[in-house]
């Protein structure tokens, strides 16, 4: 059964243009969906049906008047909670921002607006986006929509769920260390870290500032082009945002390029993943090699201490960064009177971050506090950024010998709800084959690559900065020889 | 070799992150972080010592514009999501005097 919330958003943006269907008809079919399947996945922590319908027909009404109107006009998209929108509310999945409503526009929802995108709602994510499983969200646990006893990956868990459930034609999430391509690929969807700088953080909650990147969530490598395109470019406002005109990837997409090298460092990951994950792996590198590629076997020792590194990194930026959440600025603050003989301002800040932050949120500030700390920060975050350097190193020799790199996305299939929660270590070697890319900086792109027991399986691929149209060619290329992209969850078809 | 991190630097880690934690907590943290920071010494098998740290991975440096002045949103915008605001300013506690003692 197919129907108008099932067209990918290209195909979407396309049947609108040519009139064939009215974007008040796309948004009312994503609602449908949303409010049969809303209860059951928790993909939204909020939506705003009745402001995407009068979008929607303002948008009829502009094509009927023959308006040259945007990109992504007609389009039903979903933006992550962590993304600043002076209409309705900017949680972050934290009870910290509950009912805190944003003064201004991130500069990627004003370009999606300005492309004439609907947003539909505002996606669950772990608290402050940090998380691998969308369980620390303050509005409850996202369900993985193949099947909702598991995880749907995280930190845009809602995001992910919500592109492969229908829930919208395509969403914008960040990644930190990993926090689209994981969740892309347990819920089967596509999704791509831009280049560190790609893509304006204007208005992005910071949580760790030399790591975050926001990108899409895509059916496919297409959409994702498409996305992408809508979006990027320099912004004055973010001065770590990269000085380069936006791109059209999808002109770009085609044949994959000759005599493309792709490095596969098999010894750096064989042991660690599941053999379902292995296979996948194999069964991707065969496809590409169809599709006349060379599989280049290298060596990248530094990728086993990715995980140690990001999570140093990471832990201490964020523990700077979530300093802001005072009680007096915004957010929430405490209701508690300081104890006779206390600091009163001290006390405040410290009842009111107890209060409002979550186990996760405090675990990271509380580490990244340390590694910082006096007698600390030489034996641990200071070698953290030396082993950044060489995390970078390794990649710009292997990228002299190789095109793309090919790793898994994730060790292991989703896994149960629960299972991971209660051990914070185990969960964060669940980002071991994503977070080397935030440490480079480097754009990676997450495509479905098989399943294990009716379970998503992904593949990640990797390119040297500002590789993105590399990227995107190839995984288009790649989809158009198989066909694990177009599968679609059984959560969707239940009780249609 | 000793614990990562004791009990009592957990304590003070906390005072410096501007976080009460209940003893739960504190007893939680000091095992969760003793076993996290002891995967991070994995770092320590390597030899990084004429390595320059790496901070961020943009060649960019001092972005700069002209010194102009622009439109912002304003003081009362700019307190409206405060907990507690007046007239274009932030509420705070007492901070000199007696229980102040900052």
């Amino acid at each position: 059964m197919s129907g108008i919330a099932d067209l990918s958003a290209f195909e979407l943006a396309a049947a609108f243009a040519h009139g064939d269907v009215t974007a008040r008809a796309a948004v009312d079919a994503v609602a449908a969906r949303i409010d049969r399947l809303q209860g059951r996945l928790n993909a939204y922590a909020s939506t705003d049906i009745a402001g995407a319908r009068e979008r929607a027909d303002d948008l009829d009404r502009r094509r009927a008047r023959g308006e040259a109107l945007g990109r992504l006009a007609g389009v039903v998209l979903s933006i992550k909670d962590n993304f600043a929108t002076s209409s309705g509310a900017t949680a972050c999945g934290s009870r910290m921002l509950a009912g805190y409503h944003a003064p201004y526009n991130a500069t990627v929802v004003a370009r999606i607006l300005a492309e004439d995108g609907i947003i539909i709602g505002k996606t669950a994510m772990d608290e402050f986006a940090m998380g691998s499983t969308t369980e620390t969200s303050a509005s409850g646990p996202v369900r993985n929509p193949w099947d909702p006893a598991r995880v749907p990956g995280g930190s845009s868990g809602g995001a992910a769920c919500a592109v492969a459930a229908r829930l919208c034609h395509g969403g914008y999430g960040s990644d930190t260390g990993g926090s689209i391509r994981l969740p892309a690929a347990f819920c089967g969807v596509t999704g791509l870290k831009p280049t560190y700088g790609r893509v304006s953080r204007y208005g992005l909650v910071a949580y760790g500032s030399s790591l975050d990147q926001i990108g899409p969530l895509a059916r496919d490598a297409r959409d994702a082009a498409l996305l992408l395109s809508a979006v990027e470019g320099h912004d004055p406002r973010d001065s770590t945002s990269a000085p380069l005109p936006p791109r059209n990837y999808l002109a770009a997409l085609g044949e994959l390029p000759r005599e493309l090298r792709i490095g596969v460092a098999r010894a750096s990951f064989e042991g660690g993943c599941e053999g379902a994950v292995l296979a996948s792996v194999d069964a991707a590198c065969a496809a590409y090699r169809g599709l006349g590629a060379t599989i280049v076997p290298i060596e990248m020792p530094m990728l086993k201490y990715a995980v140690a590194c990001y999570y140093i990194v990471a832990t201490a930026e964020a523990s700077s960064n979530l300093a802001r959440y005072d009680g007096v600025h915004f957010g929430h603050r405490t209701a508690e009177k300081e104890p006779p003989g206390e600091n009163a301002t001290v006390f405040l800040y410290s009842s009111s971050r107890r209060e409002a932050f979550g186990a996760e949120v405090k675990r990271r500030i509380m580490l990244g506090t340390h590694v910082l700390s006096s007698g600390y920060y030489d034996a641990y975050y200071l070698k953290a950024l030396k082993v950044r350097r060489l995390i970078k190193e390794e990649f710009d020799r292997v990228f002299e010998r190789c095109d793309l790199v090919l790793l898994p996305a994730s060790p292991t299939a989703p896994f149960a709800l629960g299972e991971k929660i209660t051990d914070p270590l185990a969960m964060y070697l669940s980002d071991v084959f994503t977070v080397s890319a935030n440490l480079a900086g480097i754009p990676a792109l997450s495509l479905p690559a098989g399943f294990a027991g009716g379970l998503p399986l992904g593949v990640q691929l990797l390119a040297p900065p500002l590789g993105e149209e590399l990227l995107l060619q190839a995984g288009h290329a790649f989809q158009q020889a198989t066909d694990w992209h177009r599968r679609t969850p059984p959560a969707g078809e239940e009780g249609a | 070799m000793a614990e990562p991190i004791s009990r009592a630097e957990v304590e003070a880690t906390a005072r410096l992150a501007r976080i009460l934690l209940s003893e739960e907590e504190i007893a939680g943290f000091t095992s969760q972080l003793g076993s996290i920071l002891a995967y991070m010494e994995t770092l320590n098998e390597l030899d990084t010592t004429d390595v320059e740290p790496l901070a961020h991975v943009l060649p960019l440096k001092n972005v700069l514009r002209p010194d102009e002045v622009r439109p912002s949103i304003g003081a009362d915008l700019a307190v409206r999501e405060a907990p507690d605001a007046t007239n274009g300013f932030f509420r705070v506690p007492k901070v000199l005097g007696e229980g102040g003692g900052a």
